[in-house]
Parts: C-alpha cells; structure tokens; sequence
C-alpha cells in the first residue's frame, strides 16, 4: 500500500492503494468514472484511453504509482471543455457513434491528436487514431468529424 | 414532411459521447459479488474427479448440482450443458463459477482447484454430420447429363470473431423471488426463456433487462443465453447481486464465432452456357449444434447467389468438431457461400475463355426470376443500375484493363450479392409471432414498447423516426428505453436484418392505429401482431417456395495492392452500392455500410484465426488482426431507393448485407493481383506467397 496523490479531473485526489494496481481499475472502481472502458486489457484497443499531462495513454497499461504528481484526465473531465463540446457535435453531426464503447477513448484521441496537430490531414488523423478500435463504424465518419471538428473549432488547440 | 431518409442526429450520441452510457459493467449500484468461470483443459474427455479447497467464508462455488430445472442451453436443442457434468466436448467448457468478492482471491482458488480427467482422442475433422439437408431446382439430372464439360473447384472459408469492443457481460440479482438479469445481449427474451428453463420457473420470476450494448454482430444473439443461466443458477443459489464479466481473452477463447466452411461447386457447362450447378456445403459447428442449422439453411439458399441457374442440386452438412462451438455473425452463413459463388463463377468464366463481366450479366438475377427454391423474386430488381453506378464510381473498367498487365499487382474486384430480409423460411410465422405495443401516456408522449435492442445499428432512432414521422409528433416526445421484459411484448431477437423491415412494419402500423384513435391527454395502447403475407408459402422439409419476403441487393467494388516483397495486401479502395429498399435514415444506413463492408473486407484478407488441438491461438487482438483506421481506404457509398411495399416507409433489412460482398470483393482484387486463382479465406501472405509460387492462374 502506498498513498498515491495527484490530480484526476482537475480536482487533487489521494488514494491509499497498492501502487501496482492498474491505473483503468482505480479509475472505475474507486472513482467511479466509468466512461474509461476495458476492451482488451493490453494496450492494443484504446478503449481506455486517458490523458496523463497532456498525453494520450491506455489506462490498462499503467501502474497506479506511475501517475503520482501527474495531472490524469478521463472522458469525465474531458467533457466540461468547449473542445468536447465541438468534437461532440462533429460526431454526431458526421454519424461517427454507434455502439458507444470505443468513443469516449477515440474522443480522447481525437483532443490528443488535435493538440498537437491542429490541422491534420486525412493520413494523419488516421494515423492518429489508429491506436483506437472500432468495429461498428469503418472509422470514415470519426475521420470526417475529426476533420470537421478541426474547421469548426479553430483557435481551440 | 421532410423525406424520412433524411439524418438526424441519433438520439442515444449525448450519453455514449460523454461516458455517461452505462455498459453491463458500468453498474456500480449494488455490492456485486464476481463470478469466474473455471474450464476444461482438453478437447476430449471424462472428468475423473475434482478436488476443490476449502473457500473461505463469502465465497461459493456453483456447478451442476445446483441447476433447479434440466442442465442444457434452450436455445434450439437440448445438446449443450449449462455446466459440465462429467463429458468434455471442447478446450474451455465450463464446469462451475468461483463467486465472490475479492477477484484476486478468486484467482487464488481457481489455481488451487485440480481437475482429473480421462482423456480421449478428439475428433477435428469433417466427419461426424448431425444435420443433412438436401434439395434440388429444376432438372438437375438432366442438367448433368452428358455435358460438354463440368467445372468444379471447392472453397473453404475460415473462423471470423464478432470482436465487438465491449467483451460479453451479465449481471444478475434477486427483485424478492424473482431472478432479475441485466446484460449486453441482443434477445432478451432468448435469455428470458433460457432462464425460466434452467431455473424450471414461470415467466413472472425472470426479469430480463438489456444494458448498453457495446457491439454484438450476432456473438451476443445467442451466446449469452449460457451466461444467463450459468448466473441465474448462482443468483439462484447465493442469494447476492453477481456480476459475470469476461476479459478479452476469455471472451475470444470460448465464445461463438463464425463457421468455418468447406464448399464445393460443381457447374455442368453445355455451348459455353452454364445449365446447372451443384453445391456441397459443410459447416464447422465446433461441439454443439446451437444454431447451426439455421446458419446452413442460409448458407444453402445462398447458393446461387445473385444469379438465376434453372438447374441446382444442394447438400449441405453440419459437422461436430470438437472445438469452441460456432454460432451467429452477421451474415449468418451467407458471407461464406458468396464468398464461395462469387470466386466460381469468375472461374467458370476464366476457364471457358470467357469475359466474367459479360457471362455474370446473362445470369444475374431479374424481377419474377425463380429462387434457389422455386419461390419467386416479386419485386423490382434494379441490380443493373447498381452495378453501372459503381463501375463508374471507382472507374473500373479502366482499371480492371490496366491491372491485366502481369507483374502489376494490383487487382480490383467486383461482387453481387443479396440478401434474403428476416428469418428464413416460415421463422416469423411459425416460431416468433412478433409483438409489438405503442402506448400513449397522459402527457402525450408516446412509448415504444418492443424487445429490439440498440447494439450500435441505431434503431433507437430509426423506430423514434418511424413514429413521430406517422403520427406527425416531435422525435424527443417519443420515448423508447432499453427493453426490460417486465414492460415490453416479445417482438422477436434483434437479427436476421429483421428489426426495421419486420418490427419497424409492425410499429408503423401501431402508430397509424394510434393516429386514429388519438384522443389528447389520455392513455391509450394499441398492439399489432406479426400476420405472413398469403403469398408466401414454405416447405421447410423440401426447401421449396419463399424463403423469405423481400431481399436487399448490394455491389462492391475493392481495389488492392499486393507487394511483391512482403506479399501484403493494401485496400486502397471501396466503392459500394445499395438496395435497402429506403434507408430510415441515410447517415445510419451508410454508417452500417462503412463498418459491415470493413468487417467483410477484414473477413477476406486480414482476419485469422486458428484452433491447435482444439485450443483457439488467436485469442487477442494482438494475434487476430482486425482493421485499423490506417488499414481502411476511404469509401464511396450509394442507397437507391427501391422501396419495398410492406417494409415501412419502403424499408428492407440492412444490417448483415453490408458484409457479405466484402470478402469476394477484396478476395477478386487479390486474385487479379496475382494473377492466381484464390479459393480460400482470409487470403493472409503466407497464402499469397503459396500461390504466387504454386497456385493456377
């Protein structure tokens, strides 16, 4: 047991836990934010992507210790931001959401890849989002409403 | 009023945006007790005992002796056991759940729990038939008789996984004496009857309710009626709230997936004219039966595909192997037989000299043409339309020239395919007898009350749709929840491309009988029931007459390139056309044409999965590939409005067609490529390499 402290959703939280506990299990089991999805376990769907200062990662990958000190943010937190908002409305404008459980992982991708790369391209958003599964949409409306988030919400990132 | 294809947003976007849906495993309601399953490790064999340790206090095991009613899966017939008794039919059948609190201290008996068997030699191969249909069309002796010439070449198609991203998932907890399951399925009264049969209880004691589902593609049609009963008798037992979730590992290991298939096509050929066809099919059933015969029976009359042959004789088997048993996926035996009739006909066409474009057209199916089994294409086929639109789309009779050219590799390929809409056969009439009730509540906001299941598809949408649109009322005052079988009528499964043209039928219907009787700020409810249209009549024991009630159409083109080095394949187009009659809602229909085609493609070329010993390998998505973003060409798609006079709105079935044209499209483009004969799925590298070196151009 070790007390872990850092930052999750913009709020300071301490959590007493084995710091080898996987960072996707704390986030759903003890705070309760459940938008953060298994889909495989081993870092290859996205399904449980998070953002940890600033950077795209899969939560089931990293140890809970990893992140002390760290900002963490979850499609929670994510979703009381003006960016969300404008990814938001390009999915649904573009038909990019089916069943749901890879979105808010391909939400997180798509902030990420945005933040970096404000104007991409096709092949880069592509590439940006190819650490992300889906089996429901063929990912050509996720690209559309990436693209389309990037006209819309220019100045945001 | 707007035209109804017209998009709107889907109405389940806010929840499923922001995290906020709640998935089987997102229920954090109640103090949940874990269950683990505990499996066979050998394919065949006898338990000799088992010693399990002393659990500690809160945890329970669960096992056969503690089934109420008879120890088998209700799905079709009673072969597959809820729980071992002592015969092991595949690697990873279940014996007994570990319940409690702790998972890690779960994990810690099951390793101490020792299992002895004797062990048998399985049987993997093609030779144990359970099931044997047969049928013929036309005069196939005659046919036979004395040709110039017969061609024959045999096909065989491989595993496919569902691999929706969310893994299969139950929970289950006492309401008083009822038995109450919550769970990402797409029948809830297949689970309902399940449970009332292992329980050996009436319908007021099982409450099946559906959660979000995150994908099914048929793996969570019947699959989950095991996992219901398994946690039902544990509810049942334990008296707590269970939780039943599998990891992707497990899920992969143990869960239905698509048949294999082994197809053999024989054409007898007279002037260069094809009089008649044999078709030998057999399926992979892995250790159970499940649904199997239904899947073949879709296969078989599949096996002309989208061409009218006068002359067929057809004998399709379903064998028991034993390995993880095989169930639905979207397609449901018709991916593997297009496959199959689509690689054919090319090479029947390659053989005689032939142009395959031209020789497809003499044969391609047209309006009042007679079916695989004598019954008969009442409505309008605009197939030749379809096919000029996507030969122009993709431009690809300019490419198909160019490609010609040996040592190209690249390929585009072409495939035509249908798909027949609802169950096969007299499925509706005989076994469903769909329900469905619209209620009006005081505040005039009306309720959809049906059993279909939003997994992704949109129905929530599309059925909102249909209703405000016939009665004329705002989408939002419209209200359908995730069916509970406590409050909604048993309108059948969500499957078979039947929810909107069946269910929606029925509900549009409801919704004009409810427009007549409109009295403001009153309850009103008004219930249809499924009626067989007079005209369509089935023989299931001769498989003669209608097979089904309407069939959607579709045309895909797939443009690959194939590398000389490393003999990859790289998709770099898709184009594809439609008949679904008439999309409810266009962006929904296309949405499902993007991801069915990637499936299909995927099921071409990309996707294997292999058992040794009867133990899958494949069981992540690190060993059994599925397309990525990057993996995904761009793709063009068109719907043409062919409405269908019984379907609402003009409506047909929509969700399997998308996938069944993928693989002989992307298998034609590969073909081309290489110059090769193909005859088998998925068409991997290594197979690439072994025919490039050795195969038949």
């Amino acid at each position: 047991m070790a007390k872990i402290k850092f930052t999750l959703n913009n709020k300071e939280v301490i959590i007493d836990h084995n710091p080898n506990a996987r960072l996707l299990d704390i986030l759903r089991e003890k705070f309760m934010f459940t938008g953060v999805k298994e889909g495989c376990g081993e870092g290859e769907c996205g399904a449980c992507a998070v953002l940890i200062n600033g950077e795209i990662v899969n939560s089931c990958m990293v140890p809970l210790g990893n992140v002390m000190g760290k900002e963490v943010l979850t499609i929670e937190g994510y979703s009381e931001t003006k960016s969300f908002e404008v990814i938001k409305e390009a999915y649904s404008s573009e038909g990019a959401v089916q069943c749901g459980f890879c979105t808010p992982g391909m939400m997180i991708a798509s902030e990420a890849l945005l933040r970096k790369n404000p104007h991409p391209t096709d092949q880069e958003i592509r590439d940006g989002i190819s650490g992300n599964l889906c089996r429901c949409t063929g990912y050509n409306m996720i690209i559309k409403a990436i693209k389309s988030a990037a006209d819309k919400g220019e100045g945001l990132w | 009023m707007a035209d109804i294809s017209v998009s709107v947003n889907k109405v389940d976007n806010d929840e499923k945006v922001s995290g906020r849906a709640l998935y089987v495993n997102d229920f954090l309601d109640k103090d949940y007790l874990y269950a683990k399953t505990i499996r066979s490790k050998h394919a065949k064999a006898v338990i000799k005992s088992i010693t399990k340790p002393k659990l500690p206090k809160g945890y329970y095991y669960v096992d056969y002796h503690d089934i109420p009613g008879k120890n088998f899966v209700k799905i079709i017939t009673e072969d597959m056991p809820v729980f071992v008794e002592s015969e092991i039919n595949y690697y990873g059948e279940p014996i007994m759940l570990v319940v409690g609190p702790d998972n890690n201290v779960i994990k810690k008996i099951e390793a101490e729990i020792v299992v002895e068997y004797d062990i048998l030699e399985p049987l993997f191969e093609y030779k144990n038939s359970v099931i044997h249909y047969h049928f013929t069309k036309g005069d196939i002796k005659k046919a036979f008789d004395n040709p110039d010439k017969i061609i024959g070449y045999d096909y065989d198609t491989g595993y496919q996984e569902q691999l929706y991203i969310e893994p299969q998932g139950i929970l289950g907890y006492n309401e008083g004496d009822k038995v109450t399951l919550v769970g990402s399925i797409q029948c809830p009264y297949y689970v309902k009857n399940a449970v009332m049969s292992i329980l050996d209880t009436g319908e007021d004691d099982v409450r099946v309710i559906q959660s979000v589902v995150g994908g099914a593609f048929g793996g969570k049609e019947e699959f989950p009626s095991l996992t219901a009963c398994q946690l039902a008798v544990a509810v049942h037992k334990i008296k707590q709230p269970i939780k039943l979730i599998y990891d992707r590992e497990e899920d992969m290991e143990v869960t239905t997936k698509r048949h294999p298939s082994k197809i053999r096509l024989e054409a007898a050929i007279k002037n260069n004219e094809i009089v008649g066809i044999k078709s030998i099919v057999g399926l992979d059933a892995g250790a159970y039966i499940g649904l199997s015969g239904v899947v073949l029976s879709r296969a078989l009359i599949a096996s002309s595909g989208a061409y009218t042959i006068d002359s067929l004789e057809v004998d399709g088997d379903v064998f028991i192997i034993k390995t993880v048993p095989n169930g639905a996926f979207r397609g449901f035996g018709a991916p593997q037989m297009l496959f199959a009739i689509e690689m054919f006909i090319h090479h029947i066409a390659k053989d005689l000299k032939l142009d395959p474009l031209e020789m497809r057209l003499k044969y391609l199916a047209k309006q009042k043409d007679q079916t695989s089994t004598q019954g008969m294409f009442r409505d309008p086929i605009i197939m030749n339309d379809m096919i000029t639109k996507a030969m122009d789309m993709s431009n690809y009779k300019e490419k198909i020239e160019q490609y010609q050219k040996k040592d190209v590799y690249k390929g585009i390929g072409m495939s035509w395919f249908l798909h027949g809409c609802g169950f096969t056969g007299s499925g509706e009439s005989k076994h469903i007898n769909a329900v469905v009730k619209l209620k009006k509540d005081v505040e005039n906001k009306v309720h959809i009350l049906i059993a279909a299941v939003d997994m992704g598809q949109g129905v929530k949408t599309t059925m909102k749709k249909i209703v405000s649109n016939v009665l004329d009322i705002p989408i939002d005052d419209v209200i359908y929840n995730n069916p509970d079988t406590d409050f909604v009528p048993d309108s059948g499964p969500t499957v078979a491309s039947r929810t909107i043209m069946i269910v929606g039928g029925l509900v549009a219907r409801a919704a004009l009988e409810l427009k007549n009787k409109w009295v403001a700020d009153t309850e009103l409810i008004v219930t249809e029931r499924y009626v067989q249209p007079k005209y369509i009549k089935w023989d299931e024991e001769h498989f003669i007459g209608d097979a089904y009630p309407a069939y959607s159409w579709g045309v895909n083109i797939v443009e690959v390139e194939v590398s000389k080095v490393t003999y990859q394949v790289n998709v770099v187009g898709s184009w594809s056309v439609y008949d679904v009659g008439k999309a409810i809602d266009e962006r929904i229909i296309i949405g499902q044409a993007d991801g069915g085609q990637l499936q299909g493609i995927g099921y071409g070329y990309l996707e294997l999965m292999r058992h040794k010993d009867g133990r899958i390998e494949h069981k992540n998505v690190t060993d059994y590939i599925i397309p990525t973003s990057v993996d995904t060409p761009p793709m063009e798609t068109v719907l043409m409005d062919n409405p269908y006079p019984l379907g609402p709105y003009g409506a047909k079935g929509a969700g399997e067609l998308t996938l069944v044209g993928g693989a002989p499209a992307v298998a034609l483009a590969i073909e081309q490529a290489i110059n090769r004969k193909v005859n088998s799925i998925p068409m991997t590298p290594e197979k690439i390499m072994e025919l490039v070196h050795y195969g038949k151009d």
